[in-house]
């Protein structure tokens, strides 16, 4: 049992720390980023109770519903970055008024020299 | 379904699909929209002629119920009192339809505003059938809905607050009954108008419940029956085209608010219960304080409309009247006091449109000497403004007689007083209109926009027949009501026959 | 009865075909897949009617194993409301997006989209399994945002990305509940979990969380931050989508989690708190709607104030636990709550496509710009006003039925204060409502009260436009309109046609909703099987 409390609160700190980043950063991609990290403390908590029993063989349910939720995740995560892609494109330089001027300027800048193309598939 | 149940729906529905097909016909068309509105008043009218001759002379019920699943029954019922009323309004809005194609010629959005009216008088046909709270309720409300695109309709500033105000208070008034009417279907389950009342025989509705929901009733319905101090939108929406004042102080709304008043008192709480449960004597004392207040405010009116308005807020409380004075003479005069004041306000409105129209007269001090160049139209208006003072033998002296007979044979001197206080008034605000303008010169500054007239002549010049008729027929109306007032059918026999209980819920 | 698995694959199938087609076929297909789910959903509802709840095993596996599929009354009335709302916004976005180059690029990336949300939305009120609902809500959550940025503005782009955070955020948050319940129970399938749960810590918090990360995919008041920008920015199409079905979503699932896997476990306090945030909601939300000044801002906002009123339902049902299950008004403020989503979803989405016509018609949305359209687009004022009629539930319509059931349920189980904010919600909803409609009615120009304006020469009625009521301007001040399609004036209008109608076949409905739901009907009136028989 010892295990999975460990992996438990493991899973709960991660969560809590992608909360924290959620609510704290304003930065878009930040926020993308720490739902990421809040992704893996849920998968982790989930894929740790595979084992929770102890027994002979690890639970195959919880290992389908992982795949499952990082395939979900991946996706949706694709998804903002393009997103965010072509609000950087649209935009140009500036920054949305929402967001907080002093917080990741400097990505910003950054990124937004990488983008060569403002062609987009993802959305029309 | 048979013939009983059809024709109550063949007269909502008379003016619902006329005003449905008016909506979608385009704004030239205005002799199908003419041809339609006056098929489908005729429609109506004769409908409630067969309705009335089947329930006055063969005694029969005509009643339509559907179940709304709801725990209550959409019911259409007609009964002396519904009739009274339906009566009065199609009626009223065969003539006033008549007299708004005239006013109304050659202006805009036509098509919405007629579309509307029919709406209107669908509401008001549903009230005066509805055979339950429910139904009342959801006509009443639709009422609301409906006359808000009228009050408006010219668009202009002024007329936009009179319809936030209007709403305002309608929309408020309205949460309150909605409340009310929940509340009373939770306490006493749902159940028909019954003559009599219906709580009374209850021994589940306690006392104190009885009189939160009396009053959220009395609130909900005193906002359209324009009881001091919610008559505030009432000469606010003077604003709107004379048609519209009709169908607000005559045909529709203000009308609603008082039958749902005698309803609620007669029909649902029972005069005695509510006696008992001690909340006329409250709703009796705001009467009277309406009945005198608003003849205060008419005489310091000078704007001919607004005049008429506050004589409206004062005259509606009358049929109130009848209904919170115990004993069956009251509740005649009140009755008949609801058809009598409908048809000499709409000819006194009529009338104020006229002038309005063809000379631009909106107040009292141009009205000098308005006899000598349109008689027929002020002989017209004197007639229903006597009718309004009470001097016999115009229609509003029976109602006013019967309320006083039966405020004396209840032991309640107070109403002769009201009464007299109030003819007194009445006759302070009407008379010295009258004495301008049959007895003042004319004076030069009549005029305005009357295509016929040139600026300042006080040449004989009449108002187009479109106008002039439907107020003749009012007029005629209020005096015929009055003269033939003992004949068995008149609005005061058929008030009498209500009193009697005859005819009424089975 | 395959027929279940049907609903979820048939729009699939719909969407992948749009996804290969080109050009004009795309929005036809489209429209067809539509048309064949609407009708794949009618010989299920009848079967519910019929002979009650269904269950599917797929794949032949039963439930610890495999993932079933179930319908109740509950599920089909969700079921039947996505399908009329689905088909006539189908109809209306053919017209919608069929008028030129600026509109066709967004057409096949609508069609995929949208069928592909709606066969979620499907799969969401059939499943059972807590893990695969978590899936098809993502699946619904980024078609939704899919359809959001659709029109690629900078505003609907960074719309889109809030509301992209906030519904994964509140999948994550939903899922690690699920994962939290797993481990305590070992069952994912909502009735084998109704037998495990027990009181414990863990199953409290997972409770917490799942109800949690729901609220905030339904956008319950502190959370609804992402609505208004979301919902106002879409196409008109994709407004009706949102706001009339997408929200819905949540409140489906949260209504199972709540009465079927934890009707035990719920705290009146919990209860109490959501009804607390749903008052709220309705004031709040309400409120903004009245201050806004542009069109679908305001109607935007009027989703956060509606959405309120179904979380009166939590606070209803859980004072006195399971018990109150029996009490007769239980049924009422349930069956109130459903007609409600009912009333809102097809009020709403009309709304949202007479404004989108407004639009389009006036090339802006503010409420300022309207001026005269009352005359000169009645059929869409009409349509307004009779889809806010439903909104502020005034009789006659479907909406004076949900408020009817939510007082009497309010005023019966002595929580009368939910019936004073009903009341109140009502008046403000009347407010914005008439602000519309209000200044629909200003004249163009400055219209004197008592002129007579001669009736100039007449207008034409320019049908080659298309446009059933439009007309030319009647003074040479007046800003043109643009014609609007017939089509869509025609699918907005049968909407708001629906609120009425559904307001006086509640009895129907009613009895459909309550298929086994381990209730009594509402009133003795409403018998099963004894509907149209004759009454005393």
């Amino acid at each position: 049992m010892t295990t999975f409390l460990v992996y438990s609160l493991t899973a709960a700190l991660l969560a809590g720390l992608g909360v924290h980043g959620l609510i704290t950063r304003r930065h878009l991609l930040r926020q993308i980023m720490a739902l990421n990290v809040i992704a893996g403390g849920v998968f982790l908590l989930l894929i740790s109770t595979a084992y929770r029993n102890q027994g002979d063989f690890a639970d195959p349910v919880p290992q389908a519903m992982v795949l499952t939720g990082i395939v979900v995740a991946i996706s949706s995560t694709a998804f903002a970055l393009a997103l965010l892609r072509r609000i950087y494109v649209a935009q140009g330089q500036a920054q949305d008024e929402a967001q907080d001027e002093a917080q990741g300027q400097a990505q910003m800048d950054a990124q937004a020299n990488d983008v060569s193309t403002p062609r987009d598939e993802s959305t029309p | 379904m048979t013939m009983t149940s059809w024709l109550p729906l063949i007269v909502l529905c008379s003016s619902l699909f006329t005003g449905l097909i008016i909506f979608l016909l385009p704004e030239e068309r205005s002799g199908w929209r003419t041809a339609l509105n006056m098929t489908g008043a005729t429609v109506k009218v004769v409908g409630v002629f067969v309705m009335a001759w089947g329930v006055l002379v063969q005694g029969a019920v005509y009643e339509a119920r559907f179940t709304m699943g709801l725990g209550f029954d959409f019911v259409l019922h007609v009964d002396l009192l519904s009739l009274a009323f339906v009566s009065l309004s199609s009626n009223l809005w065969f003539l006033t339809t008549l007299y708004a194609v005239g006013y109304l010629e050659g202006s805009r959005n036509r098509s919405r505003f007629f579309g509307f009216f029919s709406l209107c008088v669908t509401a008001s046909t549903g009230v005066a059938l509805a055979g339950n709270l429910i139904t009342f309720f959801i006509f009443y409300e639709f009422l609301t809905l409906v006359t808000y695109p009228l009050v408006i309709h010219q668009g202009t500033p002024q007329a936009l607050a009179a319809g936030r105000t209007y709403l305002w208070y309608a929309m408020s008034a309205g949460a309150l009954l909605f409340l009310g009417v929940v509340g009373l279907q939770t306490l006493a389950g749902p159940f028909d108008f019954v003559s009599g009342g219906v709580l009374g025989g209850m021994d589940d509705v306690g006392q104190w419940e009885a009189r939160v929901i009396f009053a959220l009733l009395i609130c909900g319905l005193a906002v359209k029956t324009a009881f001091v101090p919610l008559h505030g939108w009432l000469p606010a929406a003077m604003v709107a085209p004379a048609p519209v004042s009709a169908l607000l102080h005559a045909v529709a709304v203000v009308k609603a608010g008082a039958f749902g008043v005698l309803r609620v008192v007669q029909d649902v709480f029972g005069k005695d219960f509510a006696a008992q449960i001690g909340v006329l004597e409250p709703l009796a004392a705001v009467v009277a304080a309406t009945i005198l207040f608003g003849s205060l405010r008419a005489l310091m009116q000078n704007e001919l409309k607004r005049r008429l308005a506050y004589s409206t807020v004062s005259q509606v409380s009358y049929i109130a009247l009848g209904a919170v004075v115990l004993g069956p003479l009251a509740t005649v005069g009140g009755l008949a006091h609801l058809v009598h004041q409908g048809i000499m306000k709409v000819t006194l409105f009529f009338c104020a449109g006229i002038f309005a129209q063809s000379r631009n007269i909106h107040r009292i001090d141009q009205m000098d000497g308005l006899g000598r160049t349109m008689p027929v139209t002020m002989a017209l208006f004197t007639i229903a403004a006597l009718g309004m003072i009470g001097v016999p033998p115009v229609a509003g002296f029976v109602s006013k007689w019967y309320l006083a007979q039966g405020g004396i044979q209840a032991g309640q001197d107070w109403v002769v007083a009201v009464l007299v206080l109030s003819s007194l008034l009445n006759a302070a605000y009407f008379l010295p209109i009258l004495h301008r303008a049959w007895f003042r010169p004319c004076s030069g500054n009549l005029g305005g926009p009357g295509p016929e007239t040139a600026s300042g002549s006080c040449g004989i010049w009449e108002a187009p027949w479109m106008l002039l008729l439907p107020t003749l027929a009012t007029a005629f109306f209020s005096l015929a009501a009055g003269v033939f007032a003992g004949w068995e059918w008149s609005p005061l026999g058929v008030a009498e026959l209500i009193s009697a209980g005859r005819g009424a819920f089975p | 009865m395959t027929l279940a698995a049907w609903m979820i694959l048939v729009p699939f199938m719909g969407g992948v075909a749009c996804l290969l087609l080109r050009g004009r076929a795309v929005a036809w297909v489209g429209l067809a897949a539509s048309a064949a789910t609407a009708w794949t959903c009618l010989p299920l509802l009848r079967h519910v009617w019929h002979s009650g709840p269904v269950r599917i095993d797929l794949g032949g596996w039963a439930a610890p194993l495999g993932i079933g599929l179930y319908l109740d009354g509950l599920g089909a009335m969700f079921l039947l409301l996505t399908a009329i709302v689905g088909l006539l916004v189908g109809v209306y976005a053919l017209a919608f997006f069929g008028r030129g180059r600026e509109y066709a690029r967004m057409e096949p990336y609508f069609w995929p989209v949208w069928l592909v949300l709606w066969g979620g939305l499907n799969g969401v009120y059939l499943s059972v399994d807590v893990f695969n609902v978590y899936v098809l809500l993502e699946m619904v959550g980024l078609g939704a945002v899919g359809l959001t940025v659709l029109s690629g503005t900078n505003d609907s782009l960074v719309a889109g990305l809030r509301y992209l955070l906030a519904t994964m955020f509140g999948s994550l948050i939903y899922l690690l509940g699920v994962a939290l319940l797993y481990a305590q129970t070992g069952h994912l399938d909502i009735f084998l979990l109704a037998d495990a749960v027990d009181g414990s810590l863990p199953v409290l918090v997972a409770f917490g969380l799942m109800t949690g990360g729901l609220l905030i995919k339904a956008a319950l008041l502190p959370f609804h931050f992402w609505l208004p920008p979301a919902h106002a920015g879409a196409p008109a199409p994709v407004s009706a989508i949102l706001s009339g079905m997408v929200t819905k979503a949540s409140f489906f699932l949260l209504l199972r989690i709540w009465f079927v896997v934890f009707p035990d476990v719920t705290a009146p306090v919990a209860g109490q708190l959501l009804g607390v945030l749903g008052a709220a909601a309705v004031l709040w939300g309400s409120l903004q709607a009245v201050r806004q000044t542009r069109l679908k801002l305001l109607v935007a906002y009027s989703t956060v104030g509606q959405l309120g009123y179904l979380f009166f339902l939590f606070a209803l049902l859980t004072p006195a636990g399971g018990e109150a299950w029996s009490e007769g008004w239980a049924s009422m403020a349930w069956t109130g709550t459903v007609f409600h989503v009912f009333s809102h979803g097809l009020a709403k989405a009309a709304l949202f496509m007479a404004a989108g016509c407004l639009v389009l018609a006036m090339g802006t949305d503010e409420l300022a710009a309207m001026r005269d359209i009352a005359g000169r687009l009645p059929v869409v004022t009409f349509t307004l006003g009779v889809a806010g009629v439903s909104l502020m539930g005034l009789p006659p319509s479907v909406g004076f039925v949900a408020k009817w059931m939510l007082l009497k349920a309010s005023l019966a189980s002595g929580q009368w204060w939910w019936a004073v904010v009903i009341a109140m919600g009502g008046l403000l909803t009347a407010a914005y409502v008439f602000k519309i409609l209000s200044f629909t009615f200003v004249p163009v120009g400055g219209h004197d009260a008592n002129a007579r304006p001669k009736a100039g020469p007449k207008a034409g009625r320019n049908v080659d436009q298309g446009a059933n009521e439009h007309q030319g301007p009647k003074n040479s001040g007046v800003p043109e309109l643009r014609p609007v399609p017939a089509l869509m004036t025609l699918a907005a209008l049968t909407l708001a046609a629906l609120c009425v109608l559904f307001g006086f076949r509640a009895e129907e409905v009613i009895a459909l909703l309550l298929r086994d739901m381990g209730l009594e009907p509402p009133f003795d009136a409403v018998l099963i099987g004894n509907i149209g028989g004759d009454r005393p």
